[in-house]
């Protein structure tokens, strides 16, 4: 394994942390609050770090295979988030270490899960910072670097597969670089309207670029405790779009630039996508109605959680905890099915669930027609049978690590409902799950030893499992095998 | 520069190699899921699985947009028909993989026209094209020849009892009048441009550039003087073979072809009736003992297995054939081989690497003064390229030893109207003059470019 390489990456991403905490540093200058020291002594260490890293790496070799690729994506967001949660830690916000840890997880996984009790006594420069890694969580550390560094590796794209979720990566353009500079630019023309747009909604500028990251990163965080509720409706409205559209794969967005809208229209994947989000809120329209303050009321609400839940953003204008028992569990099943593969979202992703369920119908013929052989395909072309059978055994492990942590955490004295819930939220990004940890309330009275697996499944469920998981795995450190 | 490769197999991806190398755009077609996962995990390209001469998949990869559209599937048909629909969708230059001997020299030529190919690729024809060379000049490894074999370089190893040894570089040329230029040397892997102080040694694989009237005397100068082939064997009956034999009985030389397959043999002996047709296996010694490996010239091993034909090649040298070309497709076989002490390797990729890499290249590099050539030596570590001086560049006027020229590269000749020039320091560049420039690191695409800034 090139050992040198990965440290070499992963100083980088320090080196860029630092860059990026130049941000929120600026916005505790501009109103004057005493975390400015906080700032600087974290940009401070992670410069000293990263600047060592990388220098006593700088003339390694460059060639890479999936093994590093996997290494580099799973040890830099650990890096990136243990060197993240400083700020709050030294400042004494949140004083104990393992919660700051918690928070940063969550930040940049764009979980949006909080230890907070109250949110709206914390600074300004850690509420910036805090939603700012959503934002840069979203599209990923690593494709940044891919898009500012020239060629880091011929073969970068074994770091972009493991970074970027789906069952299949594919590339726009030929160049890995471009394709990350496209993406980048698209995420960044989509802030900026969404920014705008809140602003013209009544925001002020802090409140709405808080709220874009959270929602441009499908995050979650905001700097009320009410969530978005205070918010008028225009901005609701604005929130519930833009958390849909980040939902949905990046690569269509680029189609679309480039004039190609029908080829764009035609993906299976969009249409499923589209069907889930209006059939879940016309049932929990009809199912709510008699709890809401009229069709209009029950409508934006519906709206506004579901395409909260399903872009795994975790955004509430209500609480949907006093929701009668349909509507929560249609929530619960969109948590695990989650947005669009290319997507800045969570969850298991709507292509996997299609393989999914159309090699369940092929198993089925299978069994009736014992000689059939199909293909399943996937807008208009057969997939491989790798990619299918990949498919599966995400799926078993990601089942096999969700009860494993759901058992950890069951040591704590909750109800079934909320730990459940939490698990789900976590794994799949989404911060707010029901009961103890619903949309008005938080994650702060778990034990240490539960913010750290729950902190583990945020990761995994970013990372789509892998990474993390062979980071530990003894075969991939092992000469032998 | 976008470059649309449909084909992937050994010498498309030699060609993607080369062509992402030079930071080309490059996007793979091919027909097989899993060759186009190994080359998008080995290089950074954007892979499209389908048919080349389908019009969605072509579409798919926006070939309206590209520069350059190379057809290198083993199927010709289909290369011409793909590199016809690029040309439809717009782009400029097409340049497909045609090896049929059915398609002759006539046929072909009518082929290109028509389907307005840029450059028609034969990779067994070309490395005949190059062993019949080296058949000529026993004593090389390699030749390439500039501007209308005007100016040669040729690559060859000093032997153990070179009258060279020893000697300095600037020595060498006080005592041999300047006539020649050592240019590029190579000693253990590492290739470097020499400077006037360098020492040579037996062993060394030097490239010396020389006139072609020079190449006798100077063979002769060296202890390196050997008669041309004058009876070969040859091993395979593919269609380099054909090619090879066919060459080789028009200038009176007699080959032996030895070949496994019955039906081949017959199909040969039709079209070679000057040639010994030999049915059996060439990897049982008996047979090629007995059919005068002792005592033949030139030893040629073209079957399609690399492993074969590295394996006899060291059962000629062991019987010393004077002449062994082993021919081997597999880049890392290359080098091997030379440590296995054969030293004369014939490349089929290799050489259509070169021209597509020399293509591509003249296409980027539209303005200013032209690559007219480009030629990788020395296993492909060093570089010679020809370029055109346009009067704006600025290495005109001015003597050679004056020119700030960077580490690692060598002006190797000069060729003014007929006249060649081996340029020692105070010749200058002229415009309208062609200049062949040696470089060891640097891909160079503009003369101007070996100036330092």
């Amino acid at each position: 394994m090139n050992r040198k390489f990965i440290v070499y990456v992963t100083g980088y991403i320090i080196l860029l942390e630092a860059a990026l905490l130049l941000l929120p540093l600026a916005v505790s200058l501009i109103y004057g609050e005493k975390c400015v020291f906080d700032f600087l002594i974290t940009i401070g260490v992670s410069l000293l770090l990263g600047s060592v890293m990388v220098l006593s790496t700088k003339n390694t070799g460059k060639t890479i295979y999936a093994k590093e690729g996997f290494v580099t994506v799973a040890l830099s967001w650990i890096l990136m988030s243990v060197i993240g949660a400083l700020p709050f830690f030294i400042s004494g916000e949140i004083p104990s270490y393992t919660d700051a840890f918690f928070e940063t997880v969550s930040g940049f996984t764009t979980t949006g899960a909080t230890i907070l009790r109250n949110i709206e006594i914390m600074s300004k420069g850690l509420l910036f910072w805090r939603s700012f890694t959503h934002w840069i969580g979203g599209m990923g550390v690593l494709v940044f670097v891919m898009a500012v560094i020239p060629s880091v590796s011929d073969r970068s794209i074994h770091i972009m597969r493991a970074e970027v979720p789906g069952p299949v990566v594919g590339k726009l353009v030929p160049k890995v670089r471009q394709t990350a500079m496209i993406l980048y630019l698209i995420y960044i023309a989509l802030t900026l309207i969404e920014m705008v747009l809140l602003v013209f909604g009544g925001m002020d500028l802090f409140e709405s670029a808080v709220h874009t990251f959270g929602t441009a990163g499908t995050g979650g965080f905001g700097i009320k405790n009410d969530s978005i509720a205070s918010y008028s409706l225009f901005n609701q409205i604005t929130i519930t779009v833009f958390m849909l559209l980040f939902g949905i794969n990046f690569n269509l967005f680029y189609l679309i630039l480039l004039r190609k809208v029908r080829t764009a229209l035609k993906s299976r994947e969009l249409w499923v996508y589209v069907s889930i989000y209006l059939i879940s809120v016309t049932l929990i329209v009809l199912n709510t109605l008699s709890l809401s303050n009229g069709f209009g009321d029950a409508l934006n609400k519906a709206a506004f959680h579901v395409s909260s839940i399903m872009s795994t953003t975790g955004y509430s204008i209500s609480d949907f905890n006093v929701w009668p028992s349909l509507s929560k569990t249609i929530l619960t099943v969109l948590m695990f099915i989650g947005a669009c593969a290319g997507s800045t979202a969570g969850g298991l992703k709507i292509s996997r669930v299609i393989i999914l369920i159309k090699s369940i119908g092929r198993e089925m013929k299978k069994l009736l027609h014992p000689r059939t052989v199909s293909k399943i395909r996937l807008d208009g072309k057969s997939l491989d049978e790798q990619t299918v059978s990949n498919t599966f055994s995400y799926f078993a492990l990601y089942f096999v690590l969700f009860f494993a942590i759901l058992l950890i955490i069951s040591a704590d004295a909750f109800d079934f409902e909320t730990n459940f819930s939490a698990v789900a939220a976590c794994f799949n990004n989404i911060g707010p799950g029901f009961n103890v940890v619903g949309p008005v309330g938080n994650y702060a009275g778990f034990s240490v030893l539960s913010k750290l697996a729950l902190s583990c499944a945020m990761l995994l469920g970013r990372l789509e499992i892998y990474p993390l998981v062979l980071l530990v795995a003894p075969m991939t450190w092992s000469k032998k095998k | 520069m976008k470059t649309i490769v449909v084909g992937c197999g050994k010498i498309g991806t030699a060609v993607i190699r080369v062509l992402v190398k030079e930071g080309h755009d490059v996007i793979a077609i091919d027909n097989n899921e899993a060759v186009l996962q190994q080359i998008s995990n080995l290089f950074d390209v954007m892979t499209l699985c389908g048919n080349g001469a389908d019009s969605d998949v072509l579409n798919e990869a926006e070939t309206k947009d590209a520069d350059l559209f190379i057809a290198l599937t083993g199927v010709d048909e289909l290369n011409m028909l793909s590199c016809f629909l690029a040309q439809r969708l717009g782009v400029k230059h097409t340049m497909a993989r045609i090896r049929n001997p059915e398609y002759n020299d006539r046929s072909l030529r009518f082929l290109k026209h028509s389907l307005d190919l840029s450059v028609s690729l034969n990779p067994e024809m070309l490395i005949a094209q190059e062993i019949f060379n080296l058949l000529k000049f026993p004593a090389a490894i390699n030749i390439e020849t500039f501007s209308r074999r005007n100016f040669e370089m040729i690559e060859l190893r000093l032997p153990a009892d070179s009258s060279l040894e020893g000697m300095t570089l600037r020595e060498m040329r006080e005592k041999y009048n300047g006539k020649y230029l050592i240019c590029v040397v190579q000693r253990e892997n590492e290739t470097v441009i020499p400077g006037g102080d360098f020492v040579l040694r037996s062993g060394d694989k030097i490239g010396i550039t020389a006139m072609p009237s020079e190449i006798l005397k100077l063979f002769k100068t060296l202890g390196l003087f050997k008669k041309k082939a004058k009876s070969v064997i040859i091993l395979g009956g593919g269609r380099p073979t054909y090619y090879l034999a066919k060459m080789l009985s028009n200038i009176g030389i007699p080959s032996k072809i030895i070949e496994k397959d019955l039906d081949r043999c017959a199909v040969l002996s039709t079209l070679l009736p000057d040639s010994t047709i030999l049915h059996g296996d060439g990897a049982e010694q008996e047979v090629l003992v007995e059919e005068g490996l002792r005592e033949t010239d030139a030893f040629v091993a073209l079957t399609g297995m690399d492993e074969e034909n590295i394996l006899l090649s060291i059962l000629a040298n062991m019987q010393n054939v004077p002449q062994v070309i082993p021919k081997i497709n597999r880049e890392e076989l290359i080098a091997l081989a030379d440590k296995l002490g054969l030293q004369t390797v014939i490349s089929p990729i290799r050489i259509t690497t070169n021209i597509v890499l020399r293509y591509a290249r003249a296409i980027e590099n539209s303005k200013g003064s032209n690559i007219e050539t480009l030629y990788k030596l020395m296993d492909g570590s060093a570089e010679a390229i020809e370029f055109k001086i346009s009067p704006t560049s600025g290495t005109i006027g001015i003597p050679l030893k004056d020119l700030p020229i960077k580490k690692n590269i060598l002006i190797a000749g000069i060729l003014r109207g007929r006249e060649t020039i081996i340029p020692s320091g105070n010749d200058v560049i002229m415009p309208d003059d062609r200049v062949v420039v040696l470089s060891a690191d640097s891909a160079l695409l503009d003369i101007d470019e070996i100036l330092v800034k």
